[in-house]
Order: structure tokens, then C-alpha cells, then sequence
């Protein structure tokens, strides 16, 4: 199976990804060898094998008591941000 | 020399006075100076603070205070979050980010004493196995500056087959620590899935990744891996579990250690590769172990399966990489959707792009059941032959890498063949398996390792088989011409 520039596209676009001109060729071609390369899978017989999520069978979500457990480092984590305003993580305006 | 001495011998000096950890660190930083330019295995240097932990390991060590790993200098991936310095998992998307808080492994390394001198260099967000997608360039194999050192924790094992340090820490989703320490000559383990907590190592695939340590042996890697391993409640797939001494098994006799043969991994193998698993064989055997051909009729599928599952997770982890709260963001962006579609595609690198699109293409609407959902079944599949066989013997061997390093460029255009690189280690993680690489010879004077993987939980098991290996041949003291 071979993806087409409109398949790359509209994948690009569902993982918000821009693409340039000069990448969209190559993005064609590898991912449709890796999509031809991973169609082996259909030849395996799973039958009503259950799908495995976890490598670690029997393995139950723990869960913690609702406790704080963070204090405040606003000013700490927002130092890595490009652009805050008033403690707040500035974007370009979204509601007009 | 210093950096040719094991961790145990570093610390008997250390304890007994004769070497300061202030002077074992400036013998390492000397060496990373001279040494790292040609390698460009070490991406952050941080010697002042080295300098610092280890006059602190040397007031510890002064105060009575005694620990295997008490001032002894390591090197992290650069895939471990580390409070205060920049920690950019070799991409331009984390190039700015000086991580806010320490991730567990450094948390407990700290703990115990640990002087780190700088972080890896690595494949983009640990998607590759060459080195060759870091933002910051290839790293070097320090057996031929021409030939990559594998990857993704590239950086971390030419550092250790180069001695800059007395062990170096990965992270192994597919193999990104038992091949490139195949490819460069060193001990690599990989542990159980949840042996070792995720929290702080920057995701890539989460039902995959799992921490690990390269070093010179065996016998160094279980002095790390028990500071390393256990319960961490800030990681929802942590094991719960009490952590044996390694230490103590390592010595144990091999007699009646069953060990099979994986059919599988010796089909289309190179007659000098294979031999080399053959004369491994023969010393396991000299030591009492008895060796059976076992087969995993589903492995072959375990390439496939892992080029679904792991960009599907890599698709979704990364989506948390948007350009707003941390990380690099595109300049003038025109509205939300272009500061997201243009940090990310600015910020990525070509490799990581490709994996996203591929996870979010087999995840969407239409071919989630024919890949995600068989990929999951197929996975089960492999991972039931792995029980089968560890119905019938203690430990699985064979290759960890069908050739050794290759040339820097010759693989990188070509992503399928670049994956089929990983054909022997894959299904380790798929499973959750242990699993480690040992040096166990050479093909064209470049270095092969020896895989060896064992049901959950048996890191003991596999430390002790490796370092009676290791008793008994000198491949893993091996260095490479210029580092010895």
C-alpha cells in the first residue's frame, strides 16, 4: 500500500505538524515503505488472541490518596516558557 | 590508571584515602576535555558541579560515611531530567529547557553519592539506533571515528567504551542500550519493565521505555542497577517489589543453568557472528550450564509489531510538546494552530516527525484494528513464546545485533533498514523482559555482543551468568586503541 501527498497531508495535519515543500516527497516514500513494512502483521493468525496494552500482566492501576503532594513552583516550571504574562502562559488570541 | 579501574576498586581507594573523589572527578573531566571533542559523545559538560558533589562525597567519606557508588563519577542520557540543567533529550525542541526538578534514577543516584560529569548525547527523543538523529550531530564509535556507535543511548555508550566515566545510564525502548553496547565494546543491561522508575526519563514509548546502566562489567552494572532499581510511587508502573542483592548472586555457580539457543536469531546470521555465540556457548557449558535450541515461532514479528506500538505511544506522548508551556516555539506565529504546527515541525527532527506520523497514521480513524489492535495481538503472541520458553530453560542467548557498526550515513535515508537493526532486541521489551549485552568478541576489529534474556525479575540471574562469562574470557576489557 502506497500513501499519497494528500494522505501525508491530512496526517500532518492530525498530528499538527508542519511540513515543507522539500520534506513532503521524502515523508511519502519512507512512510509508505514503513506502512508496506509493517503490513506483515496481517499474516500473523491472532484469532480471538486479546490485545496486550501492558507488558506486565495482572498488573492494576494504583491509586493514591487525594493529598497534596506538590507544593507551588509556579514561577520555577514557567521559567522554561517563551512567553508569560501575570503568571500566565501567553498564546496569540483565540477569541475575537 | 584511574578510569581503567572497576567501581569496586574505585571505592576501596576512595574509602582507604589514597584517592580523593575530587581527584577521580578531575582525572574523568580531564579526559572528557581531551577526549569528547572527536566523540561528541557528551552534549552538556557540568564540571563545575561535579567539582562541588564530589568535595561533598569526599566530607561524606570524611564523616564516616561508606557506599559503593560514594563519589564515584557517572554520565546521564540526556533523557533524565536533571534539576537545573539543561536537559534537551537531543532535540532543538528541548534545546532551552533546564529541567525544574530531578528525575528518579538521578534522585537516587544523588542519593548514594554519585558525581555526574555532564549528560549523553543521544538519538532525537531516544528514536534511532545510530546516533545519527541528535540535534547536536552523530556521535563517534571510538573503535573507528567512521562507524556509529548504535544508539538511541549512543552517546552514553562511546562515553563508557571511551572511559569517560565509571558508568553511564540509558534507556532501552527497542534495544537503545543492549545494541549500542554491542556496537562499542561494553555491558549494557536493560531490566524488567518497572524494575526501574520512569519518572523524570522524557517518554518515549511508555509500555516500552525503561531505564538501565552501561559499564565496564557485569559485576559494576549490579553495584548500579541496586542504587537504581525500585518502588517509586511517582511512577504508575512501577513494581512494588523488594530488589535482591545482585551483588551477592554474582558468583554463583552456573552448574545445571539451563540456557537456550534462539533459533530464530541465528537464521540468516553471518557465519564469523554466529561463531562467535558458538564459542560463548562453549565457556557457558566449560561452566556447568546445559544448552538447548529453543524456538519463538512469532519473533520474526516482533519489527513490525514494535513500528506500530511504539509510534503510536510516541505519537501521543509527544503531543504534549506544543510550543506553550516549555520547549521551543516558532517565531511570529499567525494563530494557535500555526504556533503549534510550526513549533512542532521546526522543534522535531526529521526522524521523530516520521514516527509521529506513523503512530498517528495506524491510531486514526479506519486503521486503528488493522494495526494498533493487531499489532497488540501479535505482541501477546511473542510474549507467550517468551513464557514457552522459559517453561524449558533459565536464560535465552543469542546475538544482540546482526553486524557490527556500521558506517556513519549508511543506513540514515533508509528507515525500514535502519529499523531492522533492532531484530534481536525488540522482543525483550515487547515482553518486558531483562536482558543485557556483553562484549563476547570481534568481526573486522570492531566489537559484538553476546545477548542474554531472562524471565521478569531475573536481573540476578543475568548479572551472575555475565560475570561468570566474564571471569572467564577479556572482551569487555578490551579499549579501543587512543582510550586505553
Amino acid at each position: 500500500m502506497s500513501l499519497t501527498r494528500q494522505d501525508v497531508a491530512k496526517i500532518a495535519h492530525l498530528a499538527r505538524l508542519s511540513i515543507t515543500e522539500q520534506e513532503m516527497p521524502v515523508y511519502v516514500t519512507s512512510l509508505s515503505s514503513i506502512v508496506n513494512f509493517v503490513d506483515e502483521l496481517s499474516r500473523a493468525q491472532t484469532g480471538d488472541v486479546l490485545p496486550m496494552a501492558h507488558p506486565l500482566d495482572g498488573q492494576h492501576q494504583r491509586l493514591r490518596a487525594d493529598e497534596v503532594s506538590e507544593s507551588d513552583n509556579r514561577e520555577k516550571y514557567q521559567s522554561n516558557a517563551p512567553q508569560v504574562q501575570a503568571g500566565l502562559y501567553v498564546v496569540p488570541r483565540v477569541i475575537e | 590508571m584511574l578510569h581503567t579501574l572497576s567501581i569496586g576498586e574505585l571505592g576501596e581507594s576512595l574509602s582507604s584515602r589514597r584517592l580523593s573523589s575530587v581527584e577521580l572527578t578531575r582525572h574523568f573531566l580531564a579526559r572528557i576535555e581531551r577526549l569528547n571533542p572527536a566523540l561528541n559523545a557528551l552534549i552538556t559538560l557540568t564540571g563545575d558541579r561535579a567539582l562541588a558533589a564530589a568535595a561533598a562525597a569526599d566530607a561524606r567519606r570524611a564523616s564516616g560515611e561508606k557506599g559503593p557508588l560514594l563519589g564515584i563519577p557517572l554520565i546521564h542520557k540526556d533523557i533524565f531530567c536533571t534539576d537545573g540543567v539543561r536537559t534537551s533529550c537531543g532535540s532543538r525542541m528541548l534545546d532551552n529547557f533546564v529541567s525544574p526538578y530531578d528525575a528518579t534514577v538521578v534522585t537516587r543516584l544523588k542519593a548514594a553519592g554519585a558525581v555526574m560529569l555532564g549528560k549523553a548525547n543521544m538519538d532525537e527523543f531516544a528514536m534511532g539506533s545510530s546516533n545519527e538523529t541528535s540535534y547536536y550531530g552523530p556521535v563517534k564509535n571510538p573503535w573507528d571515528l567512521t562507524k556509529v556507535p548504535g544508539g538511541s543511548s549512543g552517546g552514553s555508550a562511546a562515553a563508557m567504551a571511551a572511559r569517560l566515566a565509571a558508568y553511564t545510564t540509558g534507556t532501552d525502548t527497542g534495544g537503545s542500550i543492549r545494541q549500542p553496547a554491542a556496537l562499542t565494546g561494553v555491558t549494557g543491561i536493560k531490566p524488567t519493565y518497572g524494575r526501574v522508575s520512569r519518572y523524570g526519563m522524557i517518554a518515549f514509548a511508555s509500555s516500552l521505555d525503561q531505564a538501565g546502566v552501561f559499564a565496564r562489567s557485569a559485576a559494576d552494572a549490579a553495584v548500579v542497577l541496586q542504587a537504581m532499581a525500585g518502588f517509586d510511587p511517582k511512577d504508575s508502573t512501577s513494581i512494588d517489589a523488594p530488589v535482591p542483592d545482585y551483588h551477592a548472586s554474582l558468583n554463583a555457580p552456573l552448574a545445571g543453568l539451563k540456557i537456550g539457543l534462539l533459533r530464530e536469531f541465528f537464521e540468516g546470521l553471518e557465519a564469523r557472528n554466529a561463531a562467535l555465540i558458538h564459542d560463548a556457548l562453549k565457556i557457558y557449558r566449560s561452566l556447568g550450564a546445559e544448552t538447548v535450541e529453543v524456538s519463538l515461532p512469532h519473533l520474526p514479528m516482533s519489527v513490525p509489531t514494535y513500528y506500530v506500538v511504539a509510534p503510536a505511544e510516541c505519537s501521543s506522548n509527544l503531543s504534549r510538546f506544543d510550543g506553550v508551556r516549555f520547549g521551543y516555539r516558532c517565531s511570529e506565529p499567525k494563530d494557535l494552530l500555526d504556533l503549534y504546527t510550526r513549533s512542532r515541525g521546526e522543534g522535531f527532527g526529521a526522524e521523530v516527525k516520521r514516527r509521529i506520523m506513523t503512530g498517528t497514521y495506524v491510531l486514526s480513524a479506519g486503521y486503528f484494528d488493522a494495526y494498533y489492535l493487531k499489532a497488540q495481538k501479535v505482541r501477546r503472541l511473542i510474549t507467550d513464546d517468551f513464557r514457552a520458553a522459559f517453561a524449558q530453560v533459565d536464560l535465552l542467548i543469542g546475538p544482540t545485533t546482526p553486524t557490527p557498526a556500521f558506517a556513519i550515513g549508511a543506513k540514515i535515508d533508509d528507515p525500514v533498514t535502519m529499523y531492522l537493526n533492532d531484530i534481536y532486541t525488540i522482543g525483550a521489551n515487547l515482553a518486558g523482559l531483562p536482558a543485557m549485552s556483553l562484549p563476547c568478541g570481534f568481526v573486522d576489529e570492531l566489537p559484538m555482543g553476546l545477548q542474554l534474556i531472562g524471565p521478569h525479575f531475573s536481573e540476578a540471574k543475568l548479572l551472575n551468568a555475565a560475570h561468570r562469562f566474564q571471569e572467564s574470557t577479556d572482551w569487555h576489557r578490551r579499549s579501543p586503541r587512543g582510550y586505553e
